[in-house]
């Protein structure tokens, strides 16, 4: 399979938009091809299962490694392993639904579309390097579509999220930037190359200088507390398919970049840290529930939750356990079709009701039976019911964690647990408020969800089920990539 | 005289075009708009010819030195007066005296160029005062403003102040060593506190020129005052040759003091980057913006120079070339504002996306290029600097340079800011932008994106280095 392609459908549709006149052709061509890229990486699924399937032992597999500065040893180099695969499925998704989602934005619509296609480039990209800086280029891709998307074309203190936004993530990656500068000089050969790296011994002095950097600045991009600052702004104020990509997508860069980059290549490092990553992480988990209780406002009750949600995948690469490893990148997954969803929803909601208060709702479900069906899906998936995809990737972390039997690490997963009891009163909270009760007045006249909207709904809900009922080719997707990272702790 | 023709090529083809200039003023009755024609085709032939028959070796015993890396690097410098040409059309063709402001300067120019391929103290000092002292008649070129004049007033005693201490430095160069060549000077340096005295003068002279922090201080009010074309000759062009030839110096003839130069450019890089980002963060004037942010762009070629390698020098003229794309492109979106309504403030460019998307939109790219934003060349180029600079394993210097990004990508966003999302009861009416200013801003926008994903323009210059 040739991954560029991966890489070129999004570009060349990007250009494509820019090129077209009406908001039709706009939307329409955005649309092809997002619905090329899905299909391109269900293909790549399959290929990629083909292949394990016919015991290939290859770390990464379809790579492709072109110079790109060969001055400078930087490549043009690509290659997945089950976890890329698996991100880049989620990515697919997600796009497709935010395509759909945002089908009636009327504002600067070309200008829309192209910034959404250009961050989907950047978290392709990023999923599909093996050379560190071009990662870091798509990473940083990424900025600035988020920066316009908030600014332009979102809600409330829009001006401020959005700066607060770009300006924590240049921190995040000006941090990145510093250790990536510290792996490349390690190796004699003075390479951005993953591989190449991963095979260097790399003193245990740049490990403990490097991998806070790495992981702090990653961590910024996940919201590890206390980074996490910008995560209920941004979210909050971004239009809906901005939200989505965010907390679907973006989120993701970062919890990725910690497990592939800081974790794998500096083991060391990742050990002897790893005990204070676990304590920030589930004191993010814990915070986020408990400010989400107090929420009113279903965005930001989505964006708290996103903090905790993502505590866990943080939680799970702090463990240094090959289950929890899988199991934070099935959380990956899950929060990122999840929470998705759930922003499409709100977003549909607040269409219909101009509010986004819950306090201003009641008794929807009779109106819109649809929309208010899928809140209660994805609310349930939040809150971790079996079935659904969140219960299998928060079992999976707790799984992993529990591997370890020392006082610190049990306190820490018991109280990282005790946060789903405040997880499923939150969400039962504002699901309640939401759906039951009297029809507030004003709200008798709502139709249900559009074509565009249900179609977006069913393909992240396809998502989540599949993980839900049968999670094994999900774990046993990602299970190598995590085995050999936990090699290289244990070994290194 | 054959190897003559052949070496100085450049000067000998730049001392024509400024003759043929002279002889056109003299005959009276061209209208500017034909003179304007003429300049940009004569000012591409210049560039397109800086590509071929381009020869290595020495001329006047060395005084003058030319090779294939300086023949790259008078081309950035001809192809940034190039693109003046026609960014500020506007404003040429509203000005009395056209001739007269190319004839300046081009002779400026002329200076830089012996400036570059200078081998010896006296070329170097005598090419400096051409480039600086018709620059000082341009930044007075806005004859009917107060502030052009006190500008150039401002200019022109501090560059008398700063090769005062430039001749007086070389003198002691001279004193220590008995020679000011370039090639001769190396074997004599030995950093006794006597030549670490004479080189602190030259430093000096050479801070002066590319405003570093504390030597900075006529740069905002020069700027604000200049005619815009004078500002961005002065903060791309002019800066880009004294970079140039800083690194030759540092490099070649101060290479034996590499201990004592590397840590002054190391505190000097950290203070200009940090002071110009932050004044940059309160200014109000579009001009006095972009020339603190100039003063911090300084402050990151820096961070390459300190690399003292050939990835360093490789990548400040890389840098200088996204440079000259990307702060042109900015300066000639501002300038096409100032000459059609006069507005020189942030705050008035609120809305401008609404009424002048395609400006907007240059303007977008050439700040996310110059705050390092990929898929931009100016990403490539502050990565490779970092880069450089990181060779020496200086961990905090590196990171604090990159914690500056930040802070400029603060200020940079306040103007995208203005433009996409604030709200205007009344922006900017619709510009119509001249032909030959929108091929320029075409050009500043290929560059911008192309130099830094096709990644040949970067390998080309280091093989040369």
């Amino acid at each position: 399979m040739n991954l560029t392609l991966l890489i070129l459908i999004p570009f060349v549709t990007a250009v494509v938009v820019l090129l077209m006149r009406t908001r039709q052709q706009v939307r329409w061509v955005s649309l092809i091809g997002a619905a090329v890229q899905i299909i391109l990486s269900l293909l790549l699924f399959v290929y990629f299962r083909n292949e394990v399937a016919a015991g290939t032992t290859a770390q990464m597999l379809f790579q492709q490694n072109y110079e790109w500065f060969p001055a400078l040893h930087i490549g043009f180099h690509l290659g997945v392993d089950g976890i890329s695969v698996a991100l880049i499925m989620l990515t697919s998704f997600v796009v497709i639904a935010g395509i759909l989602v945002s089908w009636n934005i009327e504002k600067m619509t070309k200008e829309f579309y192209f910034l959404l296609l250009l961050l989907s480039l950047g978290a392709y990209g990023f999923f599909l390097s093996l050379d560190l800086f071009m990662l870091f280029f798509f990473l940083e891709i990424a900025v600035i579509p988020k920066y316009l998307l908030i600014g332009i074309w979102g809600s409330g203190n829009k001006e401020y999220s959005a700066n607060k936004l770009a300006l924590m993530l240049m921190g995040g990656s000006a941090l990145v930037l510093v250790g990536l500068l510290g792996l490349y000089f390690t190796n004699p050969e003075r390479t951005f190359d993953l591989l190449k790296l991963s095979t260097t011994n790399i003193p245990y002095n740049i490990q403990m200088i490097c991998f806070p950097l790495l992981f702090i600045g990653f961590g910024v991009f996940s919201g590890l507390f206390p980074f996490h600052t910008w995560v209920p702004d941004g979210h909050s104020s971004a239009p809906t398919a901005g939200s989505m990509f965010l907390a679907g997508i973006s989120m993701k860069l970062g919890g990725y970049g910690c497990l592939r980059v800081a974790v794998y290549l500096l083991p060391e490092g990742a050990k002897e840290y790893a005990d204070i990553i676990i304590i920030l992480s589930v004191i993010g988990i814990l915070y986020g529930a408990f400010v989400t209780m107090m929420q009113k406002d279903l965005k930001y009750i989505n964006a708290y939750s996103s903090i905790s949600h993502c505590g866990f995948v943080l939680l799970g690469i702090g463990m240094l356990t090959k289950t929890a490893f899988t199991g934070a990148v099935i959380q990956m997954v899950s929060h990122g079709l999840m929470t998705a969803l759930f922003f499409a929803v709100i977003g549909m909601i607040y269409q219909r009701t101009h509010t986004r208060m819950i306090d201003e709702m009641g008794g929807l479900l009779k109106k819109l039976p649809f929309i208010i069906t899928v809140l209660f899906i994805v609310g349930f998936c939040s809150l971790g019911l079996p079935g659904l995809s969140g219960f299998v990737a928060e079992v999976t972390v707790f799984m992993g964690s529990w591997e370890h039997t020392d006082m610190l690490h049990r306190i820490i997963t018991i109280l990282a647990c005790m946060s789903i009891v405040v997880t499923a009163v939150y969400i039962l909270r504002a699901v309640t408020k939401v759906a039951m009760g009297p029809i507030k007045a004003g709200f008798s006249h709502l139709k249900d969800a559009a074509w565009n909207e249900k179609l977006a709904a069913v393909i992240l809900l396809i998502g989540i089920i599949a993980i839900g009922v049968a999670p094994f080719w999900l774990s046993d997707l990602v299970k190598p990539g995590a085995e050999i990272i936990m090699q290289k702790i244990t070994g290194g | 005289m054959n190897e003559f023709i052949s070496l100085m090529k450049p000067e000998l083809i730049l001392t024509v075009v400024i003759f043929v200039l002279l002889f056109i003023k003299l005959s009276k009755g061209v209208n500017t708009a034909s003179l304007l024609n003429l300049i940009q085709f004569l000012l591409l032939f210049n560039f397109v010819a800086g590509f071929f028959f381009n020869h290595q070796g020495n001329f006047f015993g060395g005084m003058y030195h030319t090779d294939a890396l300086i023949a790259v690097q008078k081309n950035i410098l001809s192809l940034g007066v190039y693109l003046i040409s026609l960014l500020f059309a506007d404003w040429f063709k509203k000005t009395e005296h056209l001739a007269e402001f190319f004839i300046l300067l081009l002779s400026a120019l002329l200076g830089m160029f012996f400036l570059i391929s200078s081998g010896n103290f006296l070329m170097f000092f005598l090419s400096l005062e051409l480039a600086t002292i018709p620059v000082a008649a341009m930044a007075n070129f806005d004859l009917d403003k107060k502030v052009s004049s006190e500008g150039a007033m401002k200019f022109i005693l501090s560059s008398a102040f700063s090769s005062g201490i430039l001749l007086f430095g070389i003198s002691l160069i001279y004193g220590a060593t008995g020679t000011i060549s370039f090639t001769e000077l190396p074997a004599l340096i030995t950093g006794s506190s006597f030549q670490i005295l004479a080189f602190v003068f030259l430093f000096t002279a050479f801070a002066f020129k590319m405003s570093i922090v504390p030597f900075h201080l006529w740069t905002a009010d020069v700027y604000e005052g200049s005619p815009m074309a004078t500002t961005s000759f002065l903060s791309v062009i002019s800066k880009g040759a004294v970079a140039f030839i800083f690194i030759t110096a540092l490099y070649k003839v101060f290479q034996p003091m590499q201990e004592v130069w590397y840590n002054m450019i190391m505190l000097l890089s950290i203070i200009t980057m940090i002071t110009g980002n932050l004044f940059a963060l309160r200014q109000q004037n579009i001009k006095r913006f972009l020339a603190f942010s100039s003063i911090a762009q300084v402050g990151f070629i820096l961070v390459g120079i300190s690399g003292n390698s050939p990835e360093g020098l490789a990548s400040v003229v890389y840098f200088v070339l996204i440079y000259v794309f990307s702060n042109l492109a900015a300066f000639g979106v501002a300038a096409t504002i100032s000459s059609r309504t006069g507005k020189e403030k942030i705050s008035d460019y609120k809305g401008f996306y609404n009424t002048n998307p395609f400006l907007t939109w240059i303007m977008a790219l050439a700040l996310f290029s110059l705050a390092g934003i990929p898929p931009t060349a100016g990403f490539f180029g502050k990565l490779f600097l970092l880069k450089a600079g990181a060779a020496n394993a200086n961990y905090l210097f590196i990171t604090i340079a990159a914690l500056n990004l930040i802070v400029s990508l603060y200020y940079y966003l306040r103007v995208i800011r203005s433009m996409f999302m604030d709200k205007n009861e009344a922006p900017i009416e619709k510009i119509k932008v001249q032909r030959s200013t929108k091929f320029g801003m075409y050009l500043c926008a290929a560059g911008i994106v192309l130099v830094g994903i096709f990644s040949w323009v970067y390998d080309f210059i280091q093989s040369l280095t």
